[in-house]
């Protein structure tokens, strides 16, 4: 495996940064989504935070990845039967690619096809979402994704189970992942259905002054030079996003959220009109990982107005033509919800 | 660019990207090579197969299928072993090598997908048919591109190729031995980890890059590397200031969204190109509004003399060249697909199995076939001298998976912006498209638009489903000029054409007044051109698609009726139309709206 671009060393881009930051510290977030130009790093960055997050308790010998904190609900068939007390192991988080070419088989799950040319016995072989299972699912080029599999996804995130009826199984295994999904506009839109289930979404494009370039090019080259040694000389700086991340994660639960941030996240949602309870929960939610990662236990009013564009961009009830206007459109509201609180 | 110098300078271009790509296939990436078949380009394969020594160099058909590229499962070895059985695929194969793509503008979606991931990985990630292993396919892509002057590879791949090189121009007269060996090359790649660059170099790459509105930092990476792989080749172990220069031209002057400042003079030149080549009018790129414009801050910040080596760095004569280039690279937007049978044995909805050969690129339903093989074990093992085995499968028992997928369908909309229907109509018309294009966005259908105006018709949007680029193109036509009806015709007929090829289902949506006064050779005179539209319309209508004429003169007027009763089209007068109306009438005609 080749080694990973370090996350701290990605010049610019702080918006696409934060979002995974957040979907890091709460994975309830729902998801993130980054379009943008072509080569802006979409990829390098999903990457590097897979090589960046802390390592999570799971479930000894269990196929899913099941977490041994969980109580009945949540656990894969098997843990719930066994013994009361459950042996934990560490693990690398899960970041699980999902390639366009996958099939619908490699994806869901499938019958295990060595066992039944083999043994001749029925055994599930879990696919790719129960890999992903309290990890990340990404997805390259996620607008270009086939219909069929898009259905499938669907219905898992929402549900946080996969359930395969097929080949003669007949299985369910929970499958909560965060979903992150990059592309190009230019090369197609995306499904609306799928657009919704991402909590956040960031558009990301090339910086464009030269001194900025110029450090790109910089510390790129110096990566491919040698890589090991660029590790190295980022190291430092990586356990410290890492120790960030940790602490945000066993601090978020704690997060309070007074009345007047509550108010003014519904606000906020009213004056853009966007359809459903959706946005606001999320909006919420993110606010309090924001307000982890800087420590603090209290969400305030600036926690929710920096996250609110990251939320709420895509979930405008879109004029479709508008292509510019909903970043202005955000802009403009909160510009005047705040001015009003 | 007929001359034999600049003939054979591209040549030697040419040649030095074959020793670049050598001595570094995945670092580079790849050449986009546009070329016919033909001695120049069976040479510089050749070359480039010299050069690469026992590096292997594979050659990715049209028509590859997905588990012959990425690999898959082996079907004989797994049946006859008993256990699974993985196979490599030709990306795999290509490790450390080169793949080299033919035809690749034809090539399917897929095809360029996993071309690309694999340049970006180094790596193929196989998910398929109960395997998963992560194959090493660090590689170059050569793509064959011997489009038309319309056809493009997909801008994804291109993208992801460092160079680009013409050889249309290039006969075989002009080439000269070749200046590089095996040998050179073999120095190079173990010169290459000493290189250095120097700090300013890079910020001439950086501020090249901003000058010609390159704004993918790939590109920026590729010309770094691009010098650096030149240095190894000469020898140095720090790069040259010449170096840069060459990878400058090598890897950033085709990507190029705009022209540098250039002295006066060369303006001038321009400016009288233009009238003399009337195909390519100094139309905006595509992605104009996301170019940068280098601000006045940003420019007093670069030193003169970087600001002048740049501007050097580009030959005069090139200036035309990428002009011509941006504006056919911003314009494409996907390669032409083809194979639209082939696709419904592999994607789609899952309908049920049918019985067939599994090489011929269908998906195995593993479980059926096991399935239809059971009753007959028995009997087989009893046929069979060796006595019992644990399970026979033989051809007949293989099945296939069948998939259901929905044509799409296609929307091509034909917008008079000539004088006289841009006077009045005009606006409407580009109100009720972009109606028309929220539809299409919520159904997923995909849209092209083509003007006419002037002399010609043009292709302003390939068919998409892409919502900012309809718009964009839409916002920028611009109105005025003669009618040239019958090219306009002829222009959907081909578009027709190519989209029913690739699987889909087409409509055409005319909008104009119906009065042709350019005819098909370019002269005027309105009898001519009524004739010359009628034809056009008789040959199109024989296509047998789905079509409408929206009457936007301002009285209702014959011409329009006799238009749409030539292309057995459904007529509308929309004497006074707004754009909702309008968007009423073609939905109602079925098959279109």
């Amino acid at each position: 495996m080749t080694i990973a671009y370090p996350f701290t060393a990605i010049v610019a881009q702080d918006d696409m940064k934060q979002a995974l930051m957040i979907a890091a510290v709460d994975q309830d977030v729902g998801g993130v989504l980054v379009m943008g130009d072509r080569g802006t790093g979409k990829s390098t960055a999903i990457r590097a935070l897979a090589a960046l997050l802390p390592k999570m308790d799971v479930v000894k010998g269990c196929s899913y990845q099941c977490d041994p904190e969980k109580k009945t609900a949540g656990l894969c068939a098997m843990c719930q039967g066994d013994k009361p007390v459950l042996k934990s192991v560490k693990q690398p988080l899960p970041v699980v690619d999902l390639p366009l070419g996958a099939t619908e088989d490699r994806v869901i799950g499938s019958l295990d096809i060595e066992k039944a040319l083999h043994a001749g016995e029925k055994a599930f072989e879990p696919g790719l979402l129960a890999r992903a299972h309290r990890g990340f699912l990404y997805i390259d080029e996620v607008n270009l994704l086939e219909d069929h599999i898009v259905d499938a996804l669907l219905d898992v995130a929402a549900s946080g189970e996969n359930v395969v009826e097929r080949e003669g199984l007949s299985i369910r295994h929970p499958a909560r992942f965060v979903l992150v999904g990059s592309g190009n506009p230019e090369e197609g839109e995306l499904r609306p259905q799928l657009l919704d289930r991402f909590g956040l979404s960031v558009e990301v494009t090339t910086p464009k002054d030269i001194s900025t370039r110029v450090e790109i090019i910089r510390l790129r080259d110096e990566f491919e030079r040698d890589r090991e040694a660029f590790i190295q000389k980022w190291r430092r700086k990586e356990a410290a996003l890492r120790r960030k991340i940790e602490t945000a994660r066993s601090l978020v639960a704690d997060v309070e959220t007074p009345t007047e941030a509550l108010e003014i996240a519904a606000r906020v949602c009213v004056a853009l009109g966007t359809d459903g309870l959706r946005g606001e929960l999320t909006l919420i939610r993110a606010a309090r990982a924001v307000a982890a990662l800087r420590g603090e236990v209290l969400v305030t009013t600036a926690h929710v107005r920096q996250v609110a564009p990251l939320v709420l961009k895509h979930r405008l009830r879109r004029d479709p033509l508008d292509d510019a206007g909903s970043g202005v459109r955000i802009d403009r509201v909160l510009q005047e919800v705040f001015e009003a609180a | 660019m007929s001359d034999p110098a600049s003939a054979t300078d591209t040549w030697a271009d040419a040649e030095r990207v074959a020793a670049l790509i050598a001595v570094a296939p995945s670092l580079l990436g790849g050449l986009r090579l546009r070329a016919g078949p033909g001695p120049v380009r069976k040479l510089w394969l050749e070359t480039l197969q010299t050069l690469l020594a026992d590096r292997p160099l594979r050659r990715v058909p049209l028509h590859v299928t997905e588990s012959h590229l990425l690999g898959g499962l082996n079907l004989t070895a797994t049946l006859s072993a008993g256990h699974l059985v993985a196979e490599r695929g030709l990306l795999a194969q290509c490790n450390n090598g080169v793949a080299v793509l033919a035809m690749a503008e034809r090539c399917q979606r897929q095809t360029v997908t996993h071309l690309c991931s694999a340049l970006d990985n180094g790596a193929i990630h196989l998910q398929r048919e109960g395997i998963q292993e992560i194959h090493p396919a660090a590689l170059a892509v050569i793509a064959l591109d011997e489009g038309l002057p319309d056809e493009h590879t997909a801008s994804a791949l291109n993208e992801r190729l460092a160079f680009y090189i013409d050889l249309h121009n290039v006969s075989i007269r002009d080439v000269d031995d070749g200046e590089y060996t095996a040998m050179d090359i073999a120095r190079a790649r173990e010169q290459l980890p000493n290189v250095t660059v120097s700090d300013s170099q890079q910020e001439t790459i950086a501020a090249m890059a901003t000058v010609l509105g390159v704004s993918s930092p790939r590109a920026w990476m590729f010309t770094l590397r691009t010098a650096r792989v030149l240095s190894a080749l000469t020898g140095r172990s720090a790069v040259h200031d010449d170096d840069i220069t060459q990878a400058i031209r090598l890897c950033l002057a085709h990507r190029a969204t705009q022209l540098p400042e250039m002295p006066a003079d060369l303006d001038t030149e321009e400016a009288q190109q233009d009238p003399e080549t009337p195909d390519s009018p100094p139309e905006e790129p595509q992605n104009a509004p996301d170019q940068e414009q280098p601000s006045s801050e940003q420019k007093t910040a670069l030193p003169d003399q970087l600001l002048e080596a740049a501007t050097a760095a580009i030959p005069a004569a090139l200036l035309e060249a990428l002009t011509a280039n941006a504006k056919a690279v911003a314009k494409n937007p996907h390669s032409g697909t083809s194979g639209a049978l082939q696709r419904q044995l592999q994607r789609g909805r899952p309908i049920g199995v049918i019985q067939g050969d599994p090489r011929r690129g269908g998906r195995l339903s593993l479980i059926d076939t096991l399935r239809a093989a059971v009753p007959w074990q028995r009997l087989r093992d009893q046929a069979d001298a060796d006595g019992p085995r644990r399970i026979r499968i033989e051809r007949d028992d293989f099945r296939l998976v069948r998939f259901n997928q929905r044509s799409p369908s296609t929307t091509i909309f034909v917008v008079d912006a000539s004088g006289s229907a841009a006077l009045h109509r005009l606006a409407e018309a580009k109100g009720a498209v972009e109606l028309l294009l929220a539809d299409c966005y919520v159904r997923r259908d995909e849209v092209a638009l083509i003007a006419f105006r002037g002399q010609s018709a043009e292709l302003l949007l390939p068919p998409t489903r892409s919502l900012v680029r309809a718009k964009r193109s839409l916002a920028g036509l611009p109105g005025g000029g003669g009618t040239p009806l019958a090219s306009a015709i002829e222009l959907a007929d081909a578009i027709c054409d190519q989209v029913t090829r690739s699987g889909h289902n087409a409509g055409v949506v005319f909008l104009t007044d119906g009065v042709a006064n350019i005819a098909r050779d370019g002269s005027q005179g309105r009898e001519r051109a009524t004739a010359d539209a009628l034809t056009a319309a008789a040959n199109l209508a024989s296509r047998n698609v789905t079509s409408l004429v929206i009457d936007t003169s301002p009285r209702a007027q014959s011409r329009a009726k006799r238009l749409a009763e030539a292309l057995d089209a459904r007529y509308v007068a929309m004497p006074h139309a707004d754009a909702k109306r309008l968007k009423g009438a073609i939905a109602q005609t079925q098959g279109i709206g």
